[in-house]
């Protein structure tokens, strides 16, 4: 019964997001307040009967309903409960309802809280939200219907990879989602704009809060999976530029750029077209990688499944929305006026150059990802295109954003003063320099291009805080006054000096376990020993251990540091009997300086088996949890940001008492 | 000039999307890989026999200078769907009098031997491919793997994995028949 | 299908533990070194989307010991890597070889970047180019000050 009333949900909140397809848009040309406000009835609809659906299904998933196809099939009675809640969007269906449900989150978030959007604008705002909605619902309810069920009902579930059965991986789908789903209101404002055919400054403030919100999820989103993937798979990496994880990071560096070219527009009124352009292109992109995760067009570690006629449809609603918001944009956009000048050294012209850079980035990311389909459809050659090829394109041009990124706060708008800024960071710079040549010193060996990158990375954070104690005044006045001034200044500044030093620390963190890392494989039997960077490790043996559904072998190893003991590893290789799966689990010793990470499998080799040995990895990674600790901090950026009160505070209203000068009330 | 920069992005939508077109015809297999032996001479390699098996074993030169197209099938005993395969192979061998040569893809010679004696030897040579090295040399990723190989020794044709079902069986045939492999005409 | 994939994670995924054997592994610390970063670039051709150094599959271990063994015989890096390609094809490098089907790529990276801000610079060389504010002719200034006396101060922001 429960499946049925989550699958009549769906019907109806197809049938609102069609209604308001239609009447607020109509009723934004029309004049007519009862159908623009129409809106925000079938906005908190939409979601409440979607919200239920997901209720639903998540309902069957607790309660293991294995006439439900997909609980039949993508879960099991003996899964822990955590994680039969997750399995919810653990498959196609579950996940694109998810995706829909994140979609009514945002469309009914603007209905109820953007009350100081004019009527007009979030109407139609609205209207497209529910395009895209309809779109998906149906796309939903015709192929890919999660209440399906399935009759007789299997004994039970057959799904219970051990391997995902992970908190962390378990959250990742939810916080990607409601990052790159969430991109879709900025879409829709900004094809909006186009509709009502002008874009100023306020309109740059309305979206900045929702770019921002999906902006710092997406982020998390991104990391979360990067951190999933280190501690879980076995071997310290974190990225892999597989066409899943491209399609996921390409939203991010566009929607970087829209944040950035937002706040031009909004302060400047300028970059105007180009904003509404990243803004629909942000979007596109992640309706681009809902369709490569579940079309089958990519072979990737972790795409969906294989099924080109829900490709075909996909595309069908890429056509329409990617296809008609850019029509929309070449002939309307042009139309736009320009905005406000400035002079080449200039705050807009750095956050232009940053705009170009990120875009320049994605462009190549994209192209890297899409080109061996497009050259098997040109020529029929089969190539790959791997991480040798990314990260050669794609660091050295993170490394001149990260230069400028360095610089850009202390040029004002429209015109700097080139000198002035000079002499400001000169002492950042210099000191730069010695720490990187301190860091040279000390750590020796690995690439020529890792001393670049920490120079540059060392060189963000540095200026980015000398820049805010300057505008603090820290260490230059009383500390009272500091205080004073950093409570003055504006949340958003303290936004972005926290997110710009949280990149920085999380280069370090990538440079240091990418370039520094050291490793020893070696066969081991009770009392051996390994060393590794300083510390000494004896290896005492496995022992057997029963879990909750899984035998272990468990390693120990005594780590010791110059002669002290530091601490003792248990690294498992556990197997699941009900799955047949084997799985490693490592163990991690987390400190600021680095991780301490240790592995044991069998043997591949029978000699080495039979004579009790086990294969011992030990990885030790340098500056590791820099990545986790920057990635907090770009978070952080963003929530401070969302909480400045520019952001709730509306377009002011125009005083009405100027006699002639009175403005038409919004 | 605005107006042709602002059609750019649209342009680049429509040339993506038509790729997209094409990558969705069901008939592709994004994974499969395309042999680089095709139209290239025969890898060389020279395997022994496989103890207990009484053919003899199998080289490069065994390849260069037949009368007609020949077919070198890797296969091995752990291979569960190499069992199915068998069958067929035995019957384009006693049926329409195809030359059948074997690579016996890691696999232990007394397991080997078992399974031909249980399953019948169609395979006029056999060679023993301890280490994989040989597998290597051909570019295989899996057993089984089929080649057709013309009478010069050039390799004209590969099919991935096992020549189970109708489909599988139809695309071999009309391979074989357009290298001349066949004794008889195809359709008869 | 989702078991599908869900199978062909399980077999892929556990092999992810880096799957180097201490017994392949070569006694010179350099050749050993360079066989690990040879092996990142080959790709696994049973595996989806991994590397030969991470895969825990049988042809990849057999392709780790064969490049290991190149590299004993005294074959530069180049030459191993050409040695598997010519047995794999182009599919099997991770690194895209330099070749006519692949200046694309391999230029885009300057390219984009030089496109961006070129159509960057032209956009703000025409913007700079749009006439400047006009000065008011006198009858507009005399208007102006009228307003302005009218409403006493600058109504505005």
């Amino acid at each position: 019964m429960i499946p049925e009333i989550g699958h009549f949900a769906l019907a109806l909140a197809l049938s609102l997001a069609v209604v308001q397809s239609v009447l607020p848009i109509l009723g934004a040309s029309h004049g007519n307040v009862r159908w623009m406000q129409s809106a925000r009835s079938s906005a908190i609809g939409q979601v409440f009967f979607v919200g239920v659906a997901f209720a639903a299904l998540m309902r069957s998933f607790v309660a293991s309903d294995f006439t439900v196809r997909n609980v039949a099939e993508n879960s099991h009675s003996l899964k822990p409960l955590l994680f039969k809640i997750a399995g919810t969007w653990g498959s196609h269906e579950g996940s694109l309802l998810l995706w829909v449900l994140i979609l009514t989150i945002f469309g009914a978030g603007v209905a109820v809280l953007g009350s100081n959007i004019p009527a007009a604008t979030k109407a139609r705002t609205l209207s497209v939200q529910a395009w895209i909605s309809v779109g998906f619902l149906s796309f939903l309810l015709f192929t890919s219907n999660p209440f399906d069920r399935v009759f007789p009902p299997p004994a039970d579930g057959s799904d219970l990879n051990p391997l995902l059965q992970d908190v962390g991986l378990a959250m990742h789908p939810p916080l990607l989602y409601f990052g790159y789903v969430g991109f879709s209101i900025v879409f829709s404002f900004a094809v909006a704009a186009l509709i009502e055919g002008r874009i100023d400054a306020a309109w740059a403030r309305w979206v900045r809060p929702w770019t921002l919100a999906a902006w710092m999820s997406l982020t998390a989103g991104i990391a979360l999976g990067s951190w999933w993937a280190y501690y879980e798979l076995g071997w310290g990496g974190w990225w892999f530029w597989d066409p899943v994880e491209n399609v996921s990071f390409m939203p991010w560096l566009l929607g970087t750029a829209l944040l950035h070219s937002a706040i031009v527009t909004e302060k400047r009124d300028a970059f105007k077209s180009w904003t509404i352009l990243l803004a629909i292109l942000t979007f596109s992109l992640s309706l681009l990688g809902t369709f490569i995760v579940r079309s089958g067009l990519l072979t990737s570690v972790h795409a969906f499944a294989v099924d080109p006629e829900r490709g075909i449809y996909i595309l069908g609603l890429l056509a329409l929305s990617i296809g008609g918001s850019l029509t929309l944009y070449a002939w309307r956009a042009p139309d736009m006026e320009g905005g406000g000048l400035f002079r080449p050294i200039s705050r807009e012209a750095g956050l232009l150059v940053n705009n170009l850079i990120l875009a320049a980035a994605t462009g190549t990311v994209l192209f890297g990802t899409l080109y061996p389909l497009l050259l098997e459809a040109l020529t029929g050659d089969k190539i790959s295109v791997g991480p040798p090829f990314f990260n050669a394109a794609f660091v050295p041009m993170m490394l001149v954003l990260g230069l400028f990124m360095g610089a850009g706060p202390y040029l004002s708008w429209k015109r700097a003063d080139i000198a002035g800024v000079l002499q400001r960071v000169r002492f950042v710079a210099g000191l730069t320099g010695l720490v990187t040549l301190v860091v040279w010193y000390l750590i020796s060996g690995g690439p020529f291009l890792a001393y670049v990158s920490i120079l540059i990375a060392v060189w963000l954070l540095l200026a980015t805080l000398r820049e805010w104690a300057l505008r603090i005044k820290f260490m230059e006045a009383p500390l009272s006054e500091t205080l004073r001034r950093a409570r003055n200044l504006p949340r958003a500044s303290h936004g972005m000096t926290m997110a710009h030093a949280g990149l920085a620390v999380a280069m370090i963190g990538m440079i240091g376990s990418s370039a520094w890392k050291s490793e020893e494989i070696v066969f081991v039997t009770p009392g051996a020993e390994v060393a590794i960077a300083g510390f000494d490790l004896t290896f005492a043996g496995v022992e057997r251990l029963r879990g909750p559904n899984y035998i272990a072998d468990r390693g120990r190893l005594e780590v010791r540091r110059d002669g002290q003991a530091v601490t003792t590893l248990y690294p498992e290789r556990r197997s699941y009997p009900v799955a047949q799966t084997t799985t490693t689990e490592s163990a991690i010793r987390s400190t600021l300086a680095g991780d301490l990470y240790a592995s044991i499998s069998e043997p591949a080799s029978e000699e080495a088996a039979s004579g009790e040995a086990w294969t011992l990895r030990i990885l030790y990674e340098p500056l590791v949890n820099f990545m986790w600790l920057g990635a907090l901090m770009l978070v952080a950026g963003g929530a401070l940001s969302l909480s400045d009160r520019r952001l709730r505070v509306g377009v002011p209203r125009r005083a009405r008492h100027q006699g002639g000068l009175r403005l038409p009330a919004e | 000039m605005k107006r042709l920069i602002a059609v750019v992005p649209l342009a680049f939508a429509v040339v993506l999307g038509a790729f997209f077109v094409w990558g969705l015809n069901p008939e592709r297999d994004p994974s499969e890989i395309p042999s680089v032996l095709i139209s290239q001479a025969a890898p060389e390699f020279d395997l022994p026999s496989v103890p207990g098996v009484d053919v003899p074993g199998l080289g490069r030169a065994d390849l260069t200078d037949n009368p007609g197209p020949v077919v070198v099938n890797v296969f091995a005993s752990w291979c569960v769907p190499c069992k199915a395969e068998h069958a067929v192979l035995t019957r384009f061998v006693e049926r329409d009098g195809l030359r059948l040569f074997g690579i016996n893809y890691k696999d232990e010679p007394e397991d080997a031997a078992t399974w031909l004696s249980d399953l019948g030897n169609p395979y006029e040579r056999i060679g023993s491919d301890l280490s994989g090295r040989a597998g290597i040399e051909w570019g295989i990723s899996g057993v089984p793997e089929t080649f057709i190989v013309g009478r010069d020794g050039t390799v004209l044709y590969r099919y991935v994995g096992p020549i189970v079902g109708e489909d599988a069986v139809k695309k071999f045939t009309t391979a074989l028949a357009q290298a001349g492999a066949l004794d008889r005409e195809l359709g008869s | 299908m989702i078991r599908t994939l869900f199978l062909i994670i399980m077999l892929g995924l556990p092999g992810v533990a880096n799957a180097v054997e201490p017994d392949e592994m070569l006694s010179d610390p350099n050749l050993e070194a360079r066989a690990r970063e040879i092996s990142k670039e080959l790709r696994c051709v049973v595996c989806q989307n991994q590397d030969i150094d991470s895969s825990n599959a049988g042809v990849a271990r057999d392709l780790r010991l064969l490049v290991r063994e190149r590299l004993v015989a005294g074959d530069s890096d180049t030459e191993v890597i050409d040695f598997v390609r010519a047995r794999y094809g182009d599919f099997v490098l991770f690194k895209p070889p330099f070749k006519p089907q692949t200046y694309a790529l391999w230029i885009a990276p300057f390219a984009l970047p030089a496109a961006a801000f070129l159509i960057g610079g032209i956009l703000l060389w025409r913007a700079r180019r749009r006439p400047s504010v006009e000065a008011l002719s006198e009858e507009e200034e005399a208007l102006v000050a009228k307003v302005l006396a009218r409403h006493g101060r600058g109504g505005g922001k």
